[in-house]
């Protein structure tokens, strides 16, 4: 790199900045935990995984936690993961592919509402409109 | 693509002699077969500190906190944590009552602790640039470049009311001050690390885990007191830290932080590395100095002080490590909010490392004005294997003893001084029953006569008759005009010496005397070590009513000194035994014992 000016340093300084909070659990309110037990890497959780990274990253969400856990016991709607968010209830969602996580990044964490029709487990399906589904 | 995790691998000294490179090679080699190494960064860190459970894996950002690691466990911590999310729990910190340990925070090792010095160290990767400028480095010479007047930044060292922190306690900012206000075209700043006490690595840690600290800080007096050039003095014995800081200031000249027109102002400022050959004696500043210039490394009476008189005779600000550390946080942060932390007397933090018979061995920050026991008991463990505490010797060969009558007095330069010791550079040598004062003393004195340079008279030969009346105390042949002979040769020593080295050398004696004089008389009167570690004051027995006759110690007594049937009671020969002990261990029936 080329000498820098005062304006180049404070640039370089707000752009590593970001990069080394994503390594902080200080300030991470929000936490995604994502089923990685054997049946849940089969059925893609790794795909998942991924895509829940390059869209928080895309819609720069500096305050979610992204890790992983075993098998939650939902092996039949693998991949499963669960999303915490204050002020709302805690959220197991089932067959979570790449767009399914997307969806949820920009509906559940960012719009605050629940992606119904992958609810299976927690809260219970059977009161969520569409639960389950 | 964007990270998701990251794995921090301890990179200091202590860890990497315990294969965490290869742990680090390991991990990386894992991550790349499990193929995630495009999410997951390993990274290598300064010195965590902590160091007795070294070496130290840290996964972010859950903070799991991986002790004793091993380069086979590597693997396993790829594929059961990252991959699978399972925490490999038998690797986790055990913290004793609680359960298995989640967080950092939850370790007492570090929750007494305040980190300003240590603030990078095992966060970022130190050979990486980058990572500095994002935890504010570099900020603190932006503003003193474009912001600050030379007087602000002298002004700002004032309200913080640093002192150095290399052992004297010399007021930072008036050092820097009668530097800036000699008028003269060259001048100096000289980094001292030539760390050198035994039992001391505070300087070392710092260098490995944040050498961008300490370019920072010396560019910021360079500014500050119109100097152009810097060196930066450290002994060859501390290769890693050599190599980082080469590293470091190779990666600051690319980006221009170091060399012509800093960030573009009409500022320049370069800094060369000196490296010392090993000599105690070369830490003390006007030896630095001449070791600096090709000369040899002894002292010259001061005045003229470096600050008027020093590198090439010129005005040369010289400062310690750790002192270095604080100043780009105090610029940033401002004086006031230093001056909040610690004691009336002494402001900031003190880093110790702390050796010897303590539980967690380790480099610790606590602020000033911390108590003894916090520091020994809280922080570190205690004494390990549930001995009795002794005593603590700060300050190296240049300081004392400190015992358990005064374990709760607040830390700092002053309270040190007045219980004859000192704070020094911030070794801490936790010693338990088992250690005898006066061997230790020697031990101390021994250091101090072979790194005497020889130039004065006062401790060139009053350090060596100081050493054999120890010696001879240790073999039972001290006389009681001993006493009197070692307190007036260290007095003449304190005044009459050129440098510190002399004028501090009798201190360990001057102050073991003082608490200690009955372990003293015990080796004179009685012809007795009480601590059971003087050769030539013990014998070994056995115990003819726990002997059971079982061969085990004859067997392995290396001199045949040991005699005795089976089933019958053993004997010690008194004349052939050379007092090694191995019988002492090997008993499973404590029928040996010393007297």
């Amino acid at each position: 790199m080329a000498k820098m000016t005062l304006e180049d340093l404070r640039n370089l300084r707000e752009q590593k900045k970001k990069d080394m909070s994503k390594r902080d659990s200080a300030g991470k309110d929000v936490r995604i935990i994502i089923g990685m037990g054997t049946c849940g890497i089969a059925a893609g959780a790794k795909r998942t995984l991924d895509a829940f990274i390059e869209e928080l990253d895309a819609q720069n969400l500096e305050n979610v936690a992204v890790t992983q856990t075993g098998c939650m016991g939902l092996c039949y709607v693998e991949p499963t993961i669960e999303v915490i968010v204050p002020g709302m209830p805690s959220v197991i969602y089932g067959n979570v592919d790449e767009d399914t996580a997307r969806r949820i990044v920009n509906k559940h964490l960012i719009k605050k509402e629940m992606v119904n029709d992958h609810v299976f487990d927690r809260p219970a399906a059977d009161i969520i409109k569409d639960g389950g589904k | 693509m964007p990270k998701r995790n990251y794995v921090l691998v301890c990179g200091g000294t202590g860890c990497e002699s315990s294969k965490a490179d290869q742990i680090f090679r390991n991990l990386k080699i894992a991550c790349t077969e499990q193929g995630i190494a495009d999410e997951v960064q390993v990274v290598k860190t300064g010195c965590f500190g902590f160091c007795e459970q070294g070496p130290i894996v840290k996964v972010l950002p859950e903070e799991t906190f991986y002790v004793k690691v091993t380069p086979e466990d590597a693997e396993e911590i790829i594929t059961e944590h990252l991959v699978k999310g399972r925490k490999v729990s038998r690797l986790e910190y055990d913290t004793k009552g609680s359960t298995k340990n989640a967080k950092v925070d939850d370790i007492q090792f570090y929750q007494k602790q305040f980190r300003i010095v240590l603030r990078n160290c095992g966060v970022i990767d130190p050979e990486n640039i980058d990572e500095y400028i994002a935890r504010d480095g570099y900020a603190a010479i932006e503003k003193v470049l474009f912001e600050m007047t030379p007087d602000d930044v002298i002004g700002e060292l004032k309200k913080a009311q640093l002192r150095g922190r290399g052992g004297a306690g010399f007021p930072t900012w008036l050092k820097w001050s009668f530097t800036k206000d000699v008028v003269e075209s060259e001048k100096y700043v000289v980094c001292n690390a030539d760390e050198g006490d035994p039992g001391a690595y505070m300087d070392r840690s710092t260098l490995e885990g944040d050498p961008h600290s300490i370019l920072e800080a010396m560019t910021i007096a360079g500014r500050t007191c119109g100097a152009s050039k810097g060196y930066i003095y450290i002994r060859a014995e501390y290769p890693l830290a050599i190599k980082r800081l080469k590293i470091a200031m190779q990666q600051a000249r690319e980006y221009g932080l170091l060399g012509e027109n800093i960030l573009g102002s009409d500022f320049s400022f370069d800094i060369e590395i000196r490296l010392g050959a090993g000599a105690f004696v070369c830490g003390e500043e006007t030896a630095l100095l001449a070791s600096i210039e090709g000369e040899r490394g002894m002292p010259r009476p001061r005045p003229p002080f470096p600050a008027v008189k020093g590198v090439w005779n010129k005005p040369t600000v010289i400062n310690n490590v750790e002192t270095w550390a604080n100043i780009p946080v105090i610029i940033l942060k401002g004086g006031d909010w230093f001056s909040k932390i610690g004691t009336e007397d002494s402001k900031g933090t003190k880093v110790f490392a702390l050796t010897g018979k303590i539980s967690n061995s380790g480099l610790v920050e606590v602020p000033m004005g911390t108590t003894l026991r916090e520091i020994i008991y809280d922080i570190g463990g205690g004494i390990a294997n549930g001995k009795k505490f002794k005593a603590v010797q700060t300050g190296g060969p240049s300081g004392g003893v400190i015992t358990a009558d005064y374990l709760d007095t607040p830390i700092d330069y002053g309270t040190l001084t007045s219980l004859g010791s000192m704070m020094g550079s911030g070794g801490m040598i936790i010693m338990d029953e088992d250690d005898c004062i006066v061997d230790v003393t020697k031990f101390y004195l021994g250091f101090s006569v072979e790194e005497s340079c020889g130039k004065c008279s006062p401790c060139r030969i009053g350090g060596r008759s100081l050493y054999n009346i120890l010696d001879r105390i240790t073999k039972g042949e001290g006389e009681m005009a001993d006493i009197g002979r070692m307190k007036e040769i260290g007095l003449a020593m304190k005044k009459a010496s050129l440098c510190g080295l002399g004028q501090t050398a009798p201190n360990p004696i001057l102050s073991t005397l003082n608490y200690f004089e009955d372990e003293y008389l015990a080796h004179i009167k009685d012809k007795r070590c009480p601590a059971g570690t003087c050769k030539e004051l013990i014998s070994f027995h056995i115990l003819a009513d726990k002997c059971i006759g079982c061969t085990a110690c004859a067997r392995k007594c290396p001199t045949g000194a040991i005699t005795g049937e089976r089933r019958k009671v053993h004997r010690i020969d008194p004349d052939l035994c050379i007092k090694c002990g191995v019988c002492l261990e090997t008993c499973k029936f404590d029928a040996v014992f010393v007297r």
